[in-house]
């Protein structure tokens, strides 16, 4: 089991905050983890439907989307940071 | 690297307001080699009246984790003498501040540019987000990342 969490609009979207997860094998790199969620409700859909602009981030650390998550204790999904 | 190298590197996510001349007293506490500091304070803006509060969500854990890795790179690439940063979370009314930027070294350059290149970085770089409410009641939405500071990121790279 994979943890996830989400963040502001992406939270909203897809309804919660956090939740694990056992990800199948085929889904190796960010960008495939993206596209997994994406077939498993229209919320996920919704919230993930800007595949380029959601950020992600691996055990605290971002992630391009081609970049490998095996391995990952908590995978976040973000949209793009607006803090200072 | 500022690990071990006693360069103090503070970074603190917190709800509470901060006092900047209590954080720049203590980090420059017994450093005789500051010859100056530069301090920003991020403020929350009342956007012509229109804006009531924000609401700064942000990924704990995470948010402490980047801006600390962006001010110890500032410590190594303008060999600061010490360096501050503090982010608040939760509802800012107009006024409030938002986050304070402390960058010290022997000479006024190397401080200005510490304090810009980590702001430029903690904007683009460091997981919060922020959430408008409006002064007529409503919910403005998510505050959308601005291409500017993207650019204003690009211009450090070496």
């Amino acid at each position: 089991m994979t943890k996830l969490v989400y963040f502001a609009w992406v939270r909203e979207r897809i309804g919660r905050g956090e939740e694990e997860l056992d990800l199948p094998g085929h889904v190796k790199t960010a960008g495939d983890l993206l596209r997994h969620l994406k077939t498993l409700g229209e919320e996920y859909e919704m919230a993930l439907e800007h595949e380029n602009v959601i950020r992600v981030a691996v055990n605290h650390e971002h992630v391009e989307h081609g970049e490998t998550i095996e391995g990952a204790r908590e995978i976040a999904l973000f949209p793009p940071m607006t803090g200072g | 690297m500022p690990a071990g190298s006693g360069i103090p590197v503070v970074v603190r996510i917190q709800r509470e307001d901060f006092d900047t001349a209590a954080e720049t007293a203590s980090l420059c506490a017994q450093h005789g080699r500051i010859g100056a500091v530069v301090t920003f304070t991020g403020l929350c803006r009342d956007e012509d009246g229109t804006l009531a509060a924000l609401e700064l969500e942000h990924y704990p854990g995470m948010a402490e984790a980047e801006i600390r890795r962006i001010c110890e790179e500032a410590v190594e690439r303008f060999s600061l003498e010490g360096i501050a940063a503090i982010h608040r979370f939760g509802r800012m009314a107009p006024g409030e501040s938002i986050v304070l930027v402390i960058a010290a070294a022997p000479h006024r350059h190397a401080a200005f540019d510490g304090a810009s290149f980590v702001m430029d970085y903690l904007k683009t770089s460091a997981p919060f987000w922020k959430k408008e409410h409006r002064a007529d009641g409503s919910t403005g939405g998510w505050v959308e990342a601005k291409d500017a500071d993207d650019r204003a990121r690009a211009k450090w790279r070496k």
